[in-house]
C-alpha cells in the first residue's frame, strides 16, 4: 500500500493499512492536515481551523492507535481522519454550532459518538462549518460565512452539514459526521457528490449533539463509499444509557457484512406524485437512469403512493420549530454563550438583547414560528394538528412497506447545488429544497443519499433511498452494489 | 382592605365564618429524598456549597439529555399507592417554558396533561375524605441569590425530584387545611420518600382559596397564595385571605383572580400577578424522554414496600392497646414516634398498661424531646431506658412522682433509672409494718383532724395521707399508705 496517497484511500483501506503497519497513522494524519490547511479558506469548510492545535490534539489518539497496533488489537477505523460537524461535543473544542452565540463555548464533555470514534481509532480532523444550529439547506446561515461547493465555488454546498460534506468531497478528510434533522446530512452529500446516511431515529446516540429538533435529529456519517459508511454506522449504532430515545439494536446484524449480498428480489417503490413540478430535468433523468441500474441488479420497481407526503414541509416546520424554540431557550446569555454588549436595565432586557445579538436571522425566524405554534390558543390548530399529520405520514410509509416495498427511491433534492445567494431572500423556496428528505425525519425511518451522476453544469446529483426502521443494512447494501456496478469515481478538481 | 389582625378578633372572625364559607384547595410540592436528581446523577443533599452538586445536565449545557431516575419513580408510585390513587400506565413529561436565571434549560420538566397519578384521597381527623385530584412528578428549579451589586445563581437544587400533590378544593376551614397537610406530611415520612421539612423547603405549599356565602353551592373567585412555608403560616395566610376577601365582598366589590405571595413578617398577602398577567408556559411533550411506562408488575412489587400508614396504625393502636383516639393520633403522627411507643410497650413486657406508656411518651417524653430539640436518630432516652423506668413504676419499686425526677436525671446524666434509684435510695417502701408505725405516729400527732375525719369531713383524709408521705420523703407506696390509714382510722377489726 505504501506510496498511495492516503487522500485517495477509503477509510477501510486506511484502517487495514494502519492496522497491518504498512502505513503510519501519523503520516495519514499529516497528509490530511496539510490538505485541510491548503483548502479550508477557499471552501470555508471549517470553523476555527488551527492546524497546529488540531495536530496537537491528535497526538494522544496517535499513541493509542500505535499501542493498539503493537498489541495487535484491531481498530475498525485505525488512523482514519474524521471531521466533526460543529454541533457535536468534543471535550475541549469550541463547539459553536455555526452561531456567534457560542463562539466561545468550549465543550465540557465528549459526545457518545466521539467516544465511540476515538475508541475505534478514528482521528478527529477539525470542526466543520454548518448552518447556525442546523437551520438551513445551503450553509448560508452560518455566522462564519457560507461553505463553497468543491465542484463549483460559486455554488452552495447544501446544508446544514455543508462543511462536513464539502470537506469529504474535497479530500480534506476521509469521513465526516453530520447531523440530519430534515435532510441536513443527505442534501449536502447530494450537492457535494458524496454519500450520507441518516440512520433510523434512535439508532445513534444523540448525547452530545446540540439539539435543534429533538424528535428529528440524528447524527449520521458522510463518506465517499458505502463500505466506509457501513463500517462507521456499525460502530456508532449502540444503545446509549445517556440517551433515553436510543434503541437497543445489539441483536441486529452488522451492516458491513451484508454489503455483498445480491439485491435480487428487493423491491423499490417510487411515488409519481413526488416526481412532478419543481423537479429539475437533469435530476429527473439521472434518477430514472439509476432505477435502470437497480433493475439490472435484479430489483423490481413498483409504483406506490404516499398521499400525505405533500404535507411534509408545513408539518416539519411546525413541529421542528416548536422543538427548536424550546431547545434554544437555554441560550439566554446568563450562564454561557455571549451576553449582550449592552445588557439593558432589566433581566428581560438582558435576555432580549443577548438573543437579538447572538442569533442570526433564520434562527430567530424559526424561534418565533415555534413559539407561536405552541402558544396557548394556537397549540391545537398547529402543533397538535401537525403531530396528527406526522402520524399519517408514518402510516403512509408503513402502508408502502406492508405493500411489499423494501426501499423507496426519490431524488435527494429537486435540484443540484444552486448559486450562492440565489435563495437567501426567499425562505419558502429554500424550504422546498428539503421536500424529499424531510419525510424520513418525520417518520423516523433511515435514509441515504448516494451520488448517481452530474448535471449539465457538472454538479453532482444524488439518489435518496429510504428503508424500514432499523434496516440500514438494505440501504447500505443497495448503495454498495450500485457503486460496484457503476464505478462512479468522479471527484471535484483542484 | 381590613387592617384587623386575626388574633385580636377571634369573635368577629367566627361571626364572619358564620356568613362565608371558605373553600380551600392545596397544592403541595414535596421533595423526594432520593440520593440523586430526577434526570442526572448529581447529589440532592441540602447545604452543599453553591453549584457543588451540578453537572452538564442540570447546568443546562447544550448537548445533554435527561434520563429518568428510576428510584424517584418508585417513590412516586409509593405515594400514589399510599393515598389509594390510580396510576397511569403511560404518563408524559412536558416542558413548561419560561425564562428565569434559576431555570437553566429555559423549561422545567413536569407532567402536565398526562400525570402518572390521579384520583387519590386522604381522611381528616373529623372524618371527612379529601380528594387528591392528581399527583405528578417534576424537577425543581435552582435558586437566585441577590447580592449588593450582583445576582448569583445556585443550581444545586435544579433537577431535584418533586411530587406535586393537588387536592380538590374541598377543605372548608384553616384547621382542615392544616390537618390535611399534617396527614400528608405524615404519609410521606412514613413512606420514607421525603423528610417533609417545611423550613428547608422540602415540603412547600400553595393555597387556593375562595369564599362563598354559607349555603351557596357556586364557588367564588379564587386566589392562589404561593409558597407558604409552615403550618402556622398556612393557617395565618388562609385567615388573612378570608378577611381580605370577605371585606371585598361585604363592600360590594369582587375578588379578582390572582396569584399572591404571603409575607410571613407582616402576616399579609401581596399581589404577585393578576390572572391577565399569567404567563403562557407553552407546554409540549418532552421529546428527549418519551412516555413513562409503569407496569402493573412494578406497582405490585412496590405495594409490598408500603408500610402501615398513620391512619391504619392509629386504629390499630386504639384497638390493640386500648388507648383513646387522641393519644393514638398523636403517637402515630410521626413514624418514629409510633415505633418508639411500640418498642417501649414491648419492653415493659405487660408490667405497665399501654395507656400509661402513651401518657408518659405524649407528655413527659415529647416535652423533653422538644425542649432539647432532639432528633429521632438520637432520642433523649432509648426505648429500653424509658421502659425500665416505667417498669419500675409498674412493679411498685418507685412512685410515679419520684419517677419524674428520676426521668430528668436520666436524661441529664445519661445513666439508668436503677442506678439513680439505688444511689439515692429512692426505692418505694412497701413494708406494711414500717408504714403502719408512721401512720400511728401521724394519728397521734393530729387528733383534731382525726375527729374531723370521723365527723365526715372529706378533705381531711388527703391531708393525713400527705403527712404520712412527707415523713417517708415520698418513698412509701401511696396505695399502701391509703389502705393503712383507712384501716387505722376506721378501726379495722384486725388492727
Amino acid at each position: 500500500m505504501a506510496g498511495i496517497d492516503p487522500i485517495q484511500m477509503s477509510a477501510c483501506a486506511i484502517a487495514s493499512a494502519v492496522n497491518e503497519g504498512s502505513i503510519k497513522a501519523a503520516d495519514v494524519v499529516s497528509s490530511f492536515l496539510q490538505r485541510t490547511e491548503d483548502l479550508h479558506r477557499e471552501l470555508n469548510t471549517h470553523v476555527f481551523w488551527d492546524k497546529e492545535a488540531v495536530q496537537n490534539e491528535t497526538e494522544k489518539q496517535l499513541d493509542y492507535i500505535e499501542a493498539a497496533r503493537r498489541a495487535q488489537k484491531y481498530l475498525p477505523l485505525a488512523g482514519v481522519p474524521i471531521a466533526i460537524k460543529d454541533n457535536i461535543m468534543a471535550e475541549g473544542s469550541i463547539v459553536s454550532c455555526g452561531s456567534k452565540f457560542l463562539q466561545n463555548h468550549r465543550a465540557a464533555f465528549d459526545a457518545t459518538v466521539i467516544k465511540q470514534l476515538k475508541q475505534a481509532g478514528a482521528v478527529l480532523m477539525g470542526r466543520t462549518n454548518m448552518d447556525e444550529f442546523g437551520m438551513g439547506s445551503s450553509n448560508e446561515n452560518s455566522a462564519f460565512g457560507p461553505v463553497r461547493n468543491p465542484w463549483n465555488r460559486s455554488h452552495v454546498s447544501g446544508g446544514s452539514s455543508g462543511g462536513s460534506a464539502a470537506a469529504v468531497a474535497a479530500g480534506m478528510t476521509t469521513l465526516a459526521l453530520g447531523s440530519d434533522t430534515g435532510g441536513s446530512v443527505r442534501q449536502p452529500a447530494s450537492f457535494c457528490g458524496v454519500l450520507g446516511l441518516k440512520p433510523s431515529y434512535g439508532a445513534v446516540s444523540r448525547y452530545g449533539l446540540v439539539a435543534y429538533a429533538s424528535s428529528f435529529d440524528q447524527i449520521g456519517p458522510i463518506g465517499t463509499n458505502a463500505r466506509d459508511l457501513a463500517r462507521t454506522f456499525d460502530l456508532l449504532r449502540t444503545h446509549d444509557p445517556l440517551d433515553s430515545t436510543s434503541v437497543d439494536t445489539s441483536a441486529f446484524e452488522k451492516t458491513e457484512i451484508q454489503l455483498e449480498r445480491p439485491l435480487k428480489g428487493l423491491t423499490i417503490g417510487i411515488a409519481d406524485e413526488l416526481l412532478q413540478e419543481g423537479l429539475d430535468e437533469d435530476v429527473k433523468k439521472s434518477f430514472f437512469e439509476s432505477l435502470e441500474v437497480y433493475k439490472e441488479l435484479g430489483c423490481t420497481i413498483k409504483k406506490i403512493t404516499l398521499p400525505n407526503l405533500r404535507h411534509s414541509i408545513p408539518t416539519y416546520y411546525i413541529l421542528a420549530t416548536a422543538e427548536a424554540s424550546s431547545n434554544l431557550a437555554r441560550f439566554d446569555g446568563i450562564r454561557f454563550g455571549v451576553r449582550a454588549s449592552k445588557p439593558g436595565a432589566s433581566l428581560k432586557d438582558l435576555y432580549a438583547q443577548s438573543r437579538s445579538e447572538g442569533f442570526g436571522r433564520e434562527v430567530k425566524q424559526r424561534i418565533m414560528l415555534g413559539t407561536y405554534v405552541l402558544s396557548s390558543g394556537y397549540y391545537d390548530a398547529y402543533y397538535a394538528k401537525a403531530n396528527r399529520m406526522r402520524e399519517l405520514i408514518r402510516r403512509d410509509f408503513a402502508a408502502a412497506f406492508e405493500y411489499g416495498v423494501d426501499l423507496i427511491a426519490t431524488p435527494t433534492a429537486p435540484t443540484t447545488a444552486f448559486v450562492l445567494g440565489q435563495k437567501t431572500d426567499n425562505s419558502l423556496s429554500m424550504y422546498l429544497m428539503d421536500i424529499y428528505t424531510i419525510a424520513a425525519n418525520l417518520s423516523g425511518i433511515p435514509a441515504l443519499s448516494l451520488p448517481i451522476g452530474l448535471d449539465r453544469k457538472g454538479l453532482p446529483i444524488g439518489l435518496q433511498l429510504m428503508g424500514k426502521t432499523h434496516h440500514e443494512g438494505e440501504l447500505l447494501r443497495s448503495a454498495y452494489q450500485y457503486e460496484q456496478y457503476k464505478r462512479w469515481t468522479e471527484r471535484p478538481k483542484f | 382592605m381590613s387592617s384587623t389582625s386575626v388574633g385580636q378578633s377571634d369573635q368577629s372572625f367566627k361571626r364572619l365564618l358564620a356568613r362565608y364559607e371558605p373553600v380551600i384547595g392545596l397544592e403541595v410540592h414535596c421533595q423526594l429524598n432520593t440520593a440523586s436528581k430526577l434526570f442526572c446523577s448529581c447529589k440532592t443533599e441540602f447545604g452543599s456549597l453553591p453549584n457543588q452538586n451540578t453537572c452538564p445536565l442540570c447546568l443546562g449545557l447544550p448537548g445533554v439529555l435527561p434520563v429518568i431516575n428510576k428510584t424517584a419513580v418508585d417513590y412516586a408510585i409509593r405515594m400514589a399507592l399510599a393515598v389509594g390513587a390510580r396510576i397511569r400506565e403511560k404518563s408524559v413529561f412536558a416542558r413548561k417554558q419560561y425564562f428565569y436565571p434559576d431555570l437553566p434549560k429555559g423549561y422545567q420538566l413536569t407532567q402536565y396533561d398526562l400525570p402518572y397519578c390521579e384520583h387519590g384521597s386522604l381522611t381528616l381527623d373529623n372524618g371527612r375524605v379529601i380528594k387528591i385530584e392528581r399527583i405528578h412528578m417534576e424537577e425543581d428549579a435552582g435558586k437566585n441569590i441577590h447580592g449588593d451589586n450582583a445576582s448569583y445563581v445556585d443550581l444545586n437544587r435544579a433537577g431535584v425530584p418533586l411530587l406535586e400533590i393537588v387536592s380538590a378544593p374541598e377543605m372548608y376551614s384553616p384547621e382542615e387545611a392544616v390537618d390535611y397537610l399534617r396527614k400528608l406530611r405524615a404519609i410521606v415520612r412514613y413512606l420514607g420518600i421525603s423528610d417533609g421539612n417545611m423550613e428547608e423547603g422540602s415540603f412547600r405549599c400553595d393555597v387556593n382559596i375562595s369564599l362563598r356565602p354559607r349555603g351557596a353551592s357556586k364557588l367564588g373567585t379564587r386566589t392562589e397564595i404561593k409558597n407558604v412555608n409552615s403550618f402556622r403560616n398556612v393557617e395565618k395566610a388562609i385567615a388573612y385571605e378570608i378577611l381580605r376577601q370577605s371585606d371585598l365582598l361585604d363592600s360590594g366589590e369582587t375578588v379578582r383572580q390572582a396569584t399572591l405571595l404571603f409575607d410571613a413578617a407582616t402576616g399579609r398577602t401581596q399581589m404577585m400577578r393578576s390572572k391577565e398577567d399569567a404567563p403562557d408556559y407553552r407546554y409540549f411533550p418532552e421529546p428527549d424522554l418519551g412516555p413513562l411506562f409503569i407496569s402493573s408488575e412494578r406497582i405490585k412489587t412496590i405495594q409490598f414496600l408500603i408500610p402501615e400508614l398513620p391512619e391504619a396504625r392509629k386504629k390499630r393502636f386504639q384497638e390493640s392497646f386500648v388507648i383513646p383516639e387522641a393519644d393514638a393520633a398523636q403517637l402515630t403522627e410521626e413514624h418514629e414516634l409510633a415505633a418508639f411507643f411500640e418498642d417501649v410497650v414491648r419492653l415493659v413486657d405487660g408490667k405497665v398498661a399501654p395507656k400509661i406508656v402513651a401518657n408518659w411518651i405524649n407528655t413527659e417524653f415529647l416535652r423533653e424531646m422538644n425542649n432539647r430539640q432532639a432528633q429521632w436518630a438520637s432520642p433523649i432516652l432509648s426505648a429500653g431506658d424509658l421502659a425500665e423506668l416505667l417498669r419500675l413504676i409498674g412493679e411498685g419499686t418507685i412512685s410515679g412522682k419520684i419517677a419524674k425526677t428520676v426521668f430528668e436525671e436520666m436524661i441529664e446524666k445519661k445513666v439508668s433509672a436503677k442506678s439513680i434509684i439505688d444511689a439515692k435510695g429512692l426505692v418505694q417502701i412497701s413494708d406494711t409494718g414500717e408504714i403502719k408505725s408512721v401512720v400511728a405516729d401521724i394519728i397521734a400527732q393530729f387528733p383534731e383532724q382525726v375527729v374531723q375525719h370521723r365527723a365526715g369531713k372529706p378533705k381531711v383524709f388527703g391531708f393525713l395521707v400527705g403527712q404520712v408521705l412527707k415523713v417517708s420523703q415520698g418513698r412509701f407506696n401511696p396505695a399502701l399508705v391509703n389502705q393503712s390509714l383507712k384501716d387505722a382510722l376506721d378501726g379495722d377489726p384486725k388492727s
